[in-house]
């Protein structure tokens, strides 16, 4: 019991920060970046291309938010830049992510196969501790831990931070925002960076825990993220921690009286009824009927 | 004459499914028409493939009437999906319809009838070629039809401004619903087609990533009439084949292809041919969806 408790908190930690980037690009540009779930696997072969390297693992955690950080902004150049500059609709930006998922995907593939990789042997702690009588790995634990850290340093970036206030800025009205001398295209790169970086992590460490990164293990991450937004507000960064959790807390819960197959029901039966009686979600303010 | 007949044997496969996913993009483009961006079509697909496989299958009906039942069980799941999702709009219908769809997808993989996981096997081959394309004729000839009526009109009404569409007495919840009804039954239509076409179906064939695939021949191949889906699918289905020799590298100069013509002719391939003709082509595109 304890034991499922725990492993509750751990896969509600990925889903949160995983929705996290996910949330951030949608509240401050309204799109619904597809690509998101291919930077997750990024983050997860960055961190194993730079383990084979010898690096180790937390330095390659930190490799993982960088180099997926810089591939969001290019994301951004090559998909989204162009869009915006010529007012498309939200729809193409998500149909162009699209098409940057099956590039990324694709070239993971062409290095590492569609198989299941893992991490060198040795390479990540192994360790068990006990915490009233139970034995808890001192992975999932680090990386429990790591990822609310993230999400508070998110937190408080948003609320409290200069940049924070221009990106909160840029999602009420981007031209109003320029208009009061916002430098709008840099508030962009760092929400992609951020948001990128998120999902690298997010990745990394979702791939440590399972030591299973494979190319396409960002796609069941992807539909659990729409829940999670939509069930805790969408657009909402404390609402898709909240969402998250209650995401995969539901999940475990469910498992008692689901057979195991119907675990993903859960997800999306929660998802649908939200979307039924509250659409803006537990903590998300913005009307959804603006007509 | 024989090198047609050895054209269309070779490439069998990939023509049945250019006809087929002609099917599907029109499905979808009648609810993109009216201005609402839905996931479900794939959903639709995926019920009407397995029950009209699982009546031939096992209840021994002849081919047409199991089509005809897989059709109609899409459309009559849709219409109770409909009257509750449409109350959303933009993002959310879209979710909430992708909802639907993995809803659908883990239902299969529950229901013991359907094989769960293993997919349903020796579905007996009955769609022909000209099956498809005779379907696809009258759909698409229907569709067209359908754009230039009232029930068309009102469509893009809605599209245009809802509220100005309700102000002229268009009853918008019953128009989108038929719309998407309408969409429904010719997914269920061309998921028969594909199950019989393919003697076996599987959950995941029905999931996510089709539902994109979906919206994606629509999309790239334009809104405003219903040439964009038939040749968003036409293209788009063909491509894998004539990058074949690019083998590995085929998906990225996909990738490549998807994010060019959506950046370029962000309102679709049947731009290039309809733009001189009709200045208001320039004005009806993606935009007016979510």
């Amino acid at each position: 019991m304890a034991d499922q408790i725990y492993n509750a908190i751990f896969i509600g930690s990925i889903y949160a920060l995983f929705a996290l980037g996910f949330t951030l690009v949608f509240s401050v540009l309204d799109i619904l970046n597809l690509a998101h779930p291919a930077l997750f696997t990024l983050g997860a072969f960055t961190a194993l291309f730079a383990m084979q390297q010898g690096v180790p693992a937390p330095l390659a955690v930190v490799l993982a938010f960088t180099v997926c950080g810089l591939a969001g902004i290019a994301l951004d150049r090559v998909a989204f830049a162009p869009l915006r500059r010529r007012n498309a609709p939200p729809l193409s930006a998500m149909i162009s992510s699209v098409g940057v998922s099956l590039i990324v995907i694709r070239l993971i593939q062409l290095k590492y196969g569609p198989d299941l990789q893992s991490y060198p042997r040795g390479s990540l702690p192994a360790a068990v501790f006990s915490l009233g009588g139970l034995q808890l790995d001192t992975l999932r634990a680090v990386i429990i831990g790591l990822a609310i850290a993230l999400m508070l340093g998110l937190t408080y970036l948003v609320r409290r931070t200069r940049l924070g206030r221009e990106l909160r800025a840029l999602a009420e009205n981007p031209r109003a925002a320029r208009l009061l001398g916002i430098d709008v295209d840099r508030a962009i790169a760092a929400t992609f960076f951020l948001s990128a970086g998120l999902g690298g992590v997010a990745g990394a460490l979702y791939g440590f825990a399972t030591n299973s990164p494979y190319s396409q293990m960002g796609l069941n991450f992807e539909l659990k993220a729409f829940s999670v937004m939509i069930v805790g507000g969408m657009g909402s960064i404390p609402g898709a921690v909240l969402g998250a959790y209650l995401l995969s807390f539901g999940e475990i819960a469910s498992l008692a009286y689901l057979p195991s197959e119907l675990r993903d029901a859960f997800a999306f039966g929660l998802l649908f009824v939200v979307l039924l009686i509250r659409p803006s979600g537990i903590l998300g303010q913005r009307a959804v009927d603006r007509v | 004459m024989e090198e047609l007949q050895d054209f269309l044997l070779a490439y069998q496969t990939t023509i049945g499914f250019i006809g087929i996913n002609a099917l599907l993009a029109l499905s979808v483009w009648l609810t993109l028409y009216t201005g609402q961006l839905t996931l479900g079509n794939a959903a639709f697909m995926g019920i009407a493939a397995y029950s009209s496989a699982l009546l031939t299958l096992k209840a021994g009906l002849p081919f047409p009437l199991a089509l005809a039942c897989g059709a109609l069980a899409a459309a009559a799941v849709a219409v109770p999906l409909g009257a509750t999702v449409f109350r959303l709009r933009g993002v959310y219908l879209a979710i909430a319809t992708l909802a639907f769809g993995e809803v659908v997808r883990v239902a299969i993989l529950a229901i013991p009838i359907t094989g769960k996981g293993q997919g349903l096997v020796g579905i007996p081959p009955k769609t022909e070629l000209w099956h498809i394309f005779a379907s696809l004729a009258i759909i698409a000839y229907v569709c067209a039809r359908l754009r230039i009526s009232r029930i068309g009109r009102s469509w893009a009404a809605i599209r245009e401004d809802e509220i100005a569409a309700a102000g002229q007495g268009i009853a918008i919840r019953r128009y989108k619903l038929g719309a998407f009804v309408l969409g429904a039954l010719i997914a269920g239509w061309a998921g028969g087609l594909a199950a019989h076409f393919n003697f076996a179906i599987q959950p995941d064939e029905f999931a996510f990533s089709r539902a994109v695939q979906i919206l994606v021949f629509t999309v790239v191949g334009g809104i405003p009439n219903v040439f964009g889906p038939l040749l968003g699918a036409l293209l788009l289905t063909a491509l894998p084949e004539v990058l074949r020799p690019l083998q590995e590298y085929r998906d990225i100069f996909q990738g490549v292809i998807l994010v060019l013509v959506i950046v370029y002719l962000p309102r679709g391939l049947v731009t290039v041919f309809e733009l001189r003709r009709t200045a208001r082509l320039r004005t009806v595109g993606a935009e007016d969806v979510a």
